[in-house]
């Protein structure tokens, strides 16, 4: 191919796409894709994380001929996917707790160090609670040690498993049920969060990155990137959550797309500490168009809206385009 | 080989020969110069291709361990105290997934206060945990015990507690035969898992379990508990056929309990641990002046061997448990268990907290203990050595003042001001 290929010229981000050559398609497009998290499962109707989980899976097995085992944090991912007899997962795969799925990954790797298996892979996953808040402390440690572990967070901003509560990466006005949308500090407060890829970006780990279900073909690269390198990595993942945000269930890409779009959340990429690689916004969009589809955020429009709050929602996507400098033409 | 040995380094070297694949280690005192002990015979390449993995936490120490034991690997570590209190939610995890994962509990007290000398709330707080829980009475045992615990847990497929005492055993030297790696080699086989993540077969772990099954599973943890009372005896037969001497330690029976002098004893002391040392002084002495006194140890408090505490004791007339942990508001623990033991049979029994927090049992305080049993002035239920007066003064002080100040720090003015 001459002439380098850019999504947009077809319009789309589809993963499939067939203008791509061979060594260009997506794993998900493949008919030899390993179906890790199979089909059956109970996840709801435009689950992010349902979605996200299956691309992660797929790319982190075909990255190593299938060597993979997984090992996941209590959440909806685990609930939804393993109500025994039936599991939908295709890899070896453990759950043990809520806040633990980095050390028993910890463990898993040090096993097949110790049996001389380093050809079989550790992928440990959670959702924003156990990675975030319960799960923080092993996390750190995990990055600390440097241990051969991917870590994917699937970030939906709430404790949904157990009904929709706030949890550290709750965005600021979003209503939950431990953060409701009455009194005169309606919602999560504007409070600073854990920014975890920030906060792994610290720790000096070989491979950092954010990613988002509205790209999947760049969810796909990160993974397979991930799993070129050893030691820890850490892959966040916004995933939209119908349930929990009152959204509709075929407006999860959307959701994710303009999260990106208005620089709310920032798709990075960053190793041993510095980022190298970051993806601009190809049309910057105003916080308002990705807030105003989501029913956690309806108190903040309306003849009883909140101005003041979506000015301070701006300002926070303001900042992380300078911060990352997410305008400008593609590098 | 007989050597002069810290107990805590007998125990590493008992666990080296063990091979273990992965040992993960958390600082806490006093269970401290076991892992570092591992942690230099695993870099002098004196365990194989081991690996040690310093963690953050207890809560991840024994996460790792469960991650690495349903890779297939012999995992151990060692905990205490407030660390085995940080690290309970995978400790249950651990046995009801089913894992062989050995672990030394070094007993030392749980806070508040915070204090670091020796009793059993810790291990005692993890009894219905689904863990084997083995106690050992000398630092013989306390190595020894380690080899029959991963013969055990891996038969199993069910993690195991050795319990030692923290400093009284794990600090003191002691002349030690610290076992030879072949003779272990030739006691513990290959680690088989029943459960493994392997790619080339794929298995979920972990799943979650409904009404529909729980029970069952939880049965099952229950079963082979008891199944251990079979294995145990087994095990501890062919140790002694292996390494000449009982893994349970002196007066050893079956690896289950310890008998001293009980054929015609009138008087029984029960005890789990390095007390049964002083108990047993105090019944030699006992018996010189003819006193038919006699000491029960419990090596394997879960599974608790019911049937042979029962056999043990049933003839006895007198009964004191001596506890290094109780239950508040209730009373003793082990006591309650030998009740059941004993069910049916009308024996007088006393339960005697001793030694909590580090407070030193004397041969002096045990054997006023058989003579106070004999004469029926020992209570149901008493501390040994409390100072009263002390108690009644902070008493009296939260019955003249509402705000009478922090517990603790007013006993120990009011001790500071005698």
């Amino acid at each position: 191919m001459s002439t380098p290929l850019k999504f947009y010229q077809v319009g789309s981000f589809a993963v499939g796409n067939r203008l791509l050559g061979d060594d260009q398609l997506s794993v998900q497009s493949r008919s030899d894709r390993t179906n890790s998290l199979t089909s059956g499962h109970r996840a709801c109707q435009g689950c992010g994380e349902a979605l996200g989980a299956r691309y992660v899976m797929d790319a982190a097995m075909a990255a190593t001929d299938g060597k993979v085992i997984a090992v996941n944090a209590t959440g909806c991912l685990e609930v939804f996917s393993t109500p025994y007899p039936e599991t939908s997962w295709r890899l070896p795969w453990m759950h043990s707790l809520f806040g633990n799925a980095a050390p028993v990954a910890t463990g898993v790797a040090f096993a097949l160090k110790a049996q001389g298996r380093s050809d079989i892979r550790v992928v440990a996953q959670g959702g924003d609670g156990g990675t975030v808040d319960i799960g923080f402390g092993p996390l750190s440690g995990m990055f600390e040690r440097n241990d051969d572990v991917l870590y994917v967070c699937y970030d939906n901003e709430a404790y949904m498993n157990t009904g929709v509560q706030r949890s550290g990466a709750t965005p600021p006005a979003a209503r939950t049920n431990t953060t409701h949308a009455v009194g005169a500090n309606p919602g999560a407060s504007f409070t600073q969060g854990k920014n975890l890829p920030k906060i792994a970006m610290a720790h000096g780990i070989p491979y950092v990155a954010t990613a988002s279900v509205s790209d999947l073909h760049d969810l796909e690269a990160k993974v397979t990137k991930a799993m070129s390198i050893r030691g820890a990595r850490y892959l966040h993942v916004l995933v939209p959550c119908p349930l929990g945000w009152g959204t509709r269930s075929e407006e999860t890409i959307k959701l994710a797309r303009l999260a990106t779009e208005s620089g709310l959340f920032p798709i990075y990429e960053a190793e041993y500490g510095t980022i190298t690689e970051r993806k601009k916004i190809r049309k910057q969009v105003p916080v308002d168009e990705y807030l105003q589809i989501q029913k956690r955020f309806a108190h903040l429009f309306g003849p009883k809206g909140n101005r003041e709050y979506l000015n301070a929602i701006q300002a926070i996507a303001d900042r992380n385009i300078a911060e990352f400098g997410l305008l400008g033409d593609a590098e | 080989m007989l050597q002069q040995i810290e107990g805590s380094k007998a125990v590493a070297e008992t666990v080296a020969a063990c091979m273990p694949d992965v040992v993960c280690a958390y600082p806490i005192s006093p269970q401290t110069h076991i892992v570092e002990a591992l942690d230099e015979l695993t870099r002098l390449g004196k365990i194989g291709n081991c690996q040690f993995i310093n963690v953050e936490s207890e809560f991840s120490a024994m996460s790792v361990a469960i991650g690495s034991s349903a890779t297939g690997a012999r995992t151990y570590t060692a905990t205490a105290s407030q660390g085995l209190l940080f690290m309970v939610e995978p400790v249950y995890n651990a046995s009801g997934l089913g894992l062989p994962i050995v672990m030394t509990v070094a007993n030392r007290a749980i806070g508040s206060p915070i204090n670091i000398w020796n009793d059993q709330s810790d291990s005692m707080s993890q009894r219905d945990s689904g863990w084997i829980q083995l106690y050992a009475q000398d630092n013989q045992s306390a190595a020894d015990l380690h080899i029959l615990a991963f013969r055990l847990a891996e038969e199993l497929s069910l993690p195991v507690m050795v319990c030692m005492d923290g400093f009284i055993l794990t600090h003191a030297m002691e002349e030690i035969d610290v076992a030879e790696p072949e003779l272990v080699q030739k006691f513990l086989p290959k680690f088989t898992p029943r459960q493994v993540l392997d790619p080339q077969d794929p298995v979920s772990i972990g799943a979650m379990v409904g009404p529909e099954a729980f029970t069952e599973v939880k049965y099952l943890g229950h079963f082979k508990q008891l199944k251990a009372l079979e294995i145990i005896p087994e095990l501890s037969q062919e140790f002694e056929k292996v390494f000449a001497r009982s893994a349970g330690g002196p007066d050893d029976y079956k690896g289950l309990v310890t008998k001293y002098h009980l054929e015609d004893a009138e008087v029984v002391l029960v005890a789990l641990g390095s007390v049964l040392g002083t108990i047993k002084d105090a019944v030699d002495e006992h018996r010189k002046n003819g006193v038919k006194a006699g000491a029960m140890g419990i090596t394997s408090f879960r599974p608790f061997p019911l049937d042979e505490v029962r056999k043990s004791l049933k003839h006895a007339q007198k009964i004191v448990v001596v506890e290094r942990a109780f239950a508040p508001g209730v009373g003793g623990i082990v006591s309650s268990n030998i009740r059941t033991a004993l069910s049916g049979i009308d024996i007088k029994m006393s339960t005697v907290v001793a030694g909590l927090g580090g407070r030193p049992i004397t041969l002096k305080s045990i054997s006023e203990l058989v003579d106070k049993a004999l004469y029926g002035s020992l209570p149901e239920f008493s501390f040994m050595d409390l100072d009263v007066e002390l108690v009644e003064r902070e008493l009296e002080r939260n019955l003249l003042t509402r705000r009478s100040g922090p517990m603790a720090e007013n006993l120990l003015k009011d001790l500071g001001s005698r």
